[in-house]
């Protein structure tokens, strides 16, 4: 399986729509983006039907070459990315110049460009090439931000790269320790290298900073708000639903892969602790909201938590086929959380679109009595916050199932109480909004302005989003086969 | 452990010193144009650990692979600062020339 094609179709694609002009823009993006849509599917199935692979660049093989490796993990995140950034396309394509937001032709090469540096990430193998690909996905996610012209994203596009620039210098300083310490960049080959020792913990802790300063996890979140906000609602789409995840990949594939040896109850813990906090403090700043768009990026912040919650049952004491089952089970639960969180979230913020395009703001105020005129708004926005909130039976409820059993499987049982906390508190502000949309009976302000029609593509995007997320929580059996097939606990025991 | 007379000791101790000084003039400037300045210190401190990194066959051969690292490095902080100076000009042009 010819992995790069996976990085190289949508850079291709961004390099083409750098050439166009005009209306061609629009056209090139979208011939460019299917093409990386399929490219996806074909590489991420030939994960279940051939099994993990490895290709080596260029024919060198680690440690002196990069290696690309595909394995369930990989596969999933591959499908994410594809998903949400095919139904993001969708909704750009079919945009109208609103008075608020526009999508400018220079879009479609950056949203390209963005893609082609998350298949990248999802894909490797190497330290330093994780680092690499982390500086294009933000470099790209900058340009995106930056295409608003308004002051407020311009402001926040800055404060993302400063964060951005810092977590990365902390992580180049993780990589030249790794590197000094243990002569090889492959995780592969370090994960059999690492053990227990402080050299080892500071390692780790380099990399987590630059990682945990990237996917925003308290009190290092203060630059998603603005960005994600700020942004066009196609663009904090991408950011909410792919953006962050990419580092917590990273942060995934760190602790509970390559530096496995070295990890301990403690450590699993601090990050169990801010994960907590994240969830909690990103709730109560949702529900203080009072646009919708910030709402939503507060939003993210809170459920990013949640998946920082496996990490302490995942390094709970335990050992034997009993404690793989478990972690194991937080694996999983980890990773469909973030996929099906990926999926809402886009569609949310798709659905905010549509809505900021149909009556030009997104104040809450102005959702009453909005599902009689803008249904599929409505009903995007009720089954992703379903999602959201974890009921039954969506993707967003098994992950949180997983999650929450993990944790009282291995004696954790502390940590699901703020889980707990934090779905109550995803209820309110989710219902909050669905209640005034679908129950108000007219609109607070009559005279506030009649609802523009919104074009079919933006409703329809948002839509099928939210509906694979409810999905994933029906039809999880071959997803949760895979991903446990490739995880570190799938095979009862370390590799 | 090195002998204190190893270069690697000089290039680390002086890639902290300089990191730690262009952290506290990002910390403490006022103006965007310093900040983005002090972060590309920042980076080149960390490019100089990379070298010191490099003395694993130091009486031997040059070990290739920090180099790999540093060229690269490079790129992308000129990339980044271009990207950060860009967005620091279009703020200030907005704030009617004020920078910060």
């Amino acid at each position: 399986m010819w992995l790069p094609a996976a990085v190289l179709i949508p850079a291709a694609g961004g390099v083409l729509g750098l050439f166009a002009q005009g209306k061609w823009r629009r056209r090139v993006g979208a011939a460019a983006a299917s093409a990386s849509l399929l490219t996806a599917w074909i590489v991420a199935s030939s994960a279940w039907c051939q099994g993990p692979a490895r290709y080596r660049m260029a024919g060198w093989g680690a440690p002196l070459g990069i290696d690309l490796r595909l394995d369930g993990l990989a596969a999933a995140f591959l499908l994410l990315t594809a998903t949400v950034a095919a139904m993001t396309a969708v909704f750009a394509w079919s945009a109208e110049r609103g008075p608020t937001e526009t999508v400018p032709g220079n879009f479609w090469p950056l949203f390209q460009f963005l893609w082609a540096a998350l298949n990248g990430l999802f894909l490797s193998g190497d330290l330093f090439n994780l680092y690499v690909q982390l500086e294009l996905m933000t470099l790209s996610a900058i340009g995106l931000i930056g295409l608003s012209h308004q002051r407020a994203a311009i402001e926040g596009a800055l404060n993302y790269l400063t964060a951005a620039l810092l977590g990365s210098f902390a992580y180049l300083l993780g990589v030249g320790l790794t590197y000094s310490a243990h002569g090889v960049l492959d995780l592969g080959m370090l994960s059999h290298r690492i053990s227990a020792s402080g050299s080892s913990w500071l390692m780790l802790s380099l990399l987590s900073v630059g990682l945990l300063l990237k996917t925003a996890v308290f009190p290092l979140h203060f630059w998603l708000p603005e960005a994600h906000a700020k942004a066009i609602s196609p663009v904090s789409a991408l950011l909410s639903g792919l953006v962050v995840k990419a580092s917590f990949y990273i942060l995934m594939r760190l602790w509970l892969e390559v530096f496995f040896g070295s990890v301990s109850l403690q450590t699993g813990s601090l990050l169990g602790a801010l994960g907590s906090a994240a969830i909690l403090w990103g709730s109560v700043q949702a529900i203080r909201q009072r646009r919708l768009k910030p709402m939503i990026a507060y939003s993210t912040v809170s459920q990013l938590g949640y998946l920082f919650l496996a990490l302490p049952a995942a390094t709970a004491a335990g050992a034997g086929p009993g404690a793989w089952e478990w972690k194991a089970e937080a694996w999983n639960g980890a990773a469909l959380f973030a996929l099906s969180h990926g999926l809402a979230k886009a569609s949310l913020f798709l659905s905010a679109g549509a809505l900021i395009s149909s009556v030009g703001s997104d104040e809450i105020a102005r959702v009453h009595g909005l599902a009689r005129n803008l249904r599929g708004f409505a009903v995007a926005f009720g089954v992703a916050g379903i999602n959201l909130v974890g009921l039954p039976p969506s993707g967003g409820f098994l992950g949180k199932w997983l999650l929450l059993g993990a944790l009282l499987r291995s004696g954790q049982w502390i940590w699901a109480l703020p889980a707990l906390a934090g779905t109550l508190m995803t209820a309110i502000y989710i219902f909050k909004v669905l209640e005034r949309t679908f129950l108000s009976e007219e609109a607070i302000d009559p005279g506030a302005g009649e609802t523009r029609p919104v074009p079919r593509g933006m409703e329809i995007a948002a839509l099928v989003l939210a509906v694979i997320s409810v999905l994933l929580g029906i039809l999880p059996a071959e997803l949760l086969e895979i991903l446990r097939r490739d995880s570190p606990f799938g095979m009862g025991g370390a590799e | 452990m090195t002998l204190p007379s190893d270069p690697f000791w000089f290039y680390a101790v002086a890639s902290a010193l300089l990191f730690a000084l262009s952290l506290r003039g990002f910390v403490l400037s006022p103006h965007a144009a310093a900040r983005i300045l002090s972060l590309n210190v920042m980076g080149s401190a960390i490019f100089l650990f990379f070298g010191a990194v490099s003395r694993r066959n130091w009486d031997r051969f040059p070990d290739p692979v920090p180099q790999a690292i540093v060229i690269t490095g490079i790129v992308v902080a000129v990339s980044s600062t271009a990207v950060a100076l860009a967005l620091a000009r279009r703020l200030a042009s907005r704030r009617g020339g004020e920078t910060g």
